[in-house]
């Protein structure tokens, strides 16, 4: 490494340049130079898709293999369809890898200090924090587009060859995409927002999976409040929304409506962000 | 100019500065000295505006620095090297944190050269050395081109050339006119880039003043002597009001000159093989002056 010791010709301190303005996008672009300077993030994102697709076409492999064993009225409904489109093995997967990207966009400045640099340099922490949600919304929901897109299509092109494909054009399976490529900028929010508050890696990490994949488990489907503290689970509300058949209506049976899915999934990030704001503002860094 | 007002901030019971005062002119190299624990990096958050005062407050350029939305044009930091993301190379941290600030890139390249990085700019930082971590943190504090620049021990892990370079680098920042605060724990560190000093000890000021009145306020002048008949001299010099510490070969004399003692010798008939004038070093002085403030004393328990 060399240095040089020569000096730089004196700059008067009276008559520097003015400051530029202060604008929102050069801090998403600042963030947007931040995570692809990462090797880890294409890799990331490019093996969360590949097995989200893997799991559709092995879910839709399976019945492909197994419909001739099937029903008539099983192999007419075909209602496995929409199933393996957006199965749960791959889905639960990538809400656990969006939750700890998000996270991780924070959580990783914690850990290393860069944050005091990062605050240092833009003492404004509110728009920092929105940059980076802007950043991790607009990266996850082109992924989650890709990828639902990408499950549906792969799924259905295998159960084309045994007649059992549904279209695109169906209502419900606009719907189930839709929902699908939500819910990973959604989980990966609720990670941004978890790492603000939390900021210690580990327990962001353990609080998001917790609350994302293991607490709609803890509620029963029989009692009426325990049914709609759990139809308030983005995850639950995702399966709602690609669910194409419902059960008769029974006594003993609260689904959410598809209105109320909607807002649960819209709903996580945004009121997680407004304690995230708070606490950014007043605390030490 | 920094100012500091009555600045103090506990975290839980613990007071980490207490009732702290004092400025940072510009122009100059200004050292802020204490003793490990002392309260120097608390008091640099607290004005970048990463901690909240408990009471008092600090000011950058007559504001506090929070009240600017973005920071890089009116204070450069370098509070800890290590404390970058290792999976970036040294230009996209610095590209990020430019790009914040509204800076084009062409500037990046132009601080990676002024730290002599240009060659390890793609290079991923996890792989820096301390002394290279310096550097890039020197860099990022120079991108806005600010008029204010603190740095918090930015000579650790330093080799002998990237130490002259960066005193260097400091004075030069001074001559432009602009306000350079630097802390250590080392005074041997600031005898040779500071001109003024900000000394504290358990979060309370110790001293703010030139480099060289600390210098000679800690200085109590002393003379060696050294004699085959010490008993006897002894007697003179402490009847003449000398203080004198006798050691096993030589004798500590305060409170007389050379010359005073070399006439007492003189008059009394005292054979003398060494007579010497010792001025107490910057570091004895800083020991001397912050003795008593120090956090974790060696031995204190």
């Amino acid at each position: 490494m060399t240095t040089s010791l020569h000096p730089a010709p004196p700059v008067p301190a009276r008559t520097r340049a003015a400051a530029p303005r202060a604008r929102f996008t050069d801090l998403v672009a600042a963030e947007w130079i931040k995570l692809w300077s990462l090797r880890s993030t294409p890799w990331t994102l490019g093996l969360a898709t590949l097995f989200v697709l893997g799991a559709a076409a092995l879910a839709a492999k399976a019945d492909y293999d197994n419909f001739p064993f099937y029903e008539p009225e099983t192999q007419r409904d075909h209602m496995f369809s929409l199933s393996d489109a957006f199965p749960q093995e791959g889905y639960l997967t990538l809400m656990i890898v969006a939750v700890s990207l998000g996270a991780l966009s924070v959580v990783s400045e914690y850990g290393s200090g860069l944050i005091r640099t990062t605050t240092a340099a833009v003492p404004a922490r509110g728009a920092t924090v929105l940059a980076k949600a802007v950043v991790t919304a607009g990266v996850w929901t082109a992924t989650g587009i890709v990828i639902a897109f990408g499950s549906f299509a792969v799924s259905q092109a295998i159960l084309a060859g045994r007649d059992a494909a549904v279209s695109l054009s169906d209502p419900v399976s606009i719907r189930a995409v839709a929902a699908s490529a939500l819910l990973a900028p959604v989980c990966a929010l609720i990670g941004l927002c978890l790492g603000v508050l939390i900021r210690h890696a580990a327990t962001t990490m353990v609080t998001g999976i917790f609350l994302l994949l293991m607490l709609p488990t803890m509620f029963s489907s029989d009692k009426r409040w325990s049914a709609e503290l759990s139809n308030l689970m983005p995850g639950v509300a995702w399966n709602r929304l690609t669910t194409g058949w419902m059960p008769p209506p029974r006594p003993d049976y609260f689904p959410a409506t598809i209105t109320e899915s909607w807002l649960v999934l819209a709903a996580w990030p945004l009121l997680l962000l407004i304690p995230a704001l708070l606490t950014i503002r007043r605390r030490d860094v | 100019m920094i100012e500091v007002i009555g600045l103090t901030k506990r975290y839980g019971g613990k007071t980490a500065v207490d009732d702290l005062s004092f400025t940072v002119r510009p122009g100059h190299v200004t050292g802020f000295l204490g003793p490990n624990g002392a309260g120097k990096t608390t008091t640099l958050r607290v004005i970048l505006g990463l901690d909240a005062p408990t009471s008092g407050a600090a000011t950058v350029g007559g504001v506090p620095f929070r009240s600017h939305s973005r920071g890089l044009h009116h204070v450069g930091a370098l509070l800890d090297a290590q404390q970058v993301h290792g999976g970036r190379s040294a230009a996209a941290h610095l590209s990020a944190l430019a790009r914040s600030n509204g800076i084009g890139r062409r500037r990046v390249g132009e601080v990676l050269a002024e730290v002599g990085l240009t060659d390890a700019a793609h290079r991923r930082v996890g792989g820096f050395s301390l002394g290279m971590k310096q550097r890039l943190g020197i860099a990022a504090a120079l991108l806005g081109d600010p008029p204010v620049l603190m740095f918090d021990e930015p000579i650790n892990g330093m080799d002998p050339e990237g130490v002259r370079w960066v005193r260097h680098l400091f004075r030069r920042l001074a001559a432009q006119g602009r306000t350079v605060f630097l802390s250590s724990h080392l005074m041997t560190e600031m005898e040779h880039t500071a001109d003024h000093l900000v000394v504290i000890g358990q979060g309370r000021l110790i001293a703010a003043e030139p480099l060289r009145t600390f210098a000679d306020r800690g200085t109590r002048q002393q003379v060696t002597v050294r004699t085959p008949q010490a008993a006897a001299f002894t007697a003179a010099l402490t009847a003449a009001g000398a203080a004198v510490d006798a050691a096993p070969d030589h004798l500590a004399v305060r409170g007389l000159s050379a010359e005073r003692v070399g006439a007492l010798a003189f008059a009394n008939a005292v054979e003398l093989h060494e007579l010497t004038t010792r001025t107490t070093s910057l570091e004895e002085a800083f020991m001397e002056i912050t003795a008593g403030h120090a956090d974790h004393l060696a031995g204190s328990r």
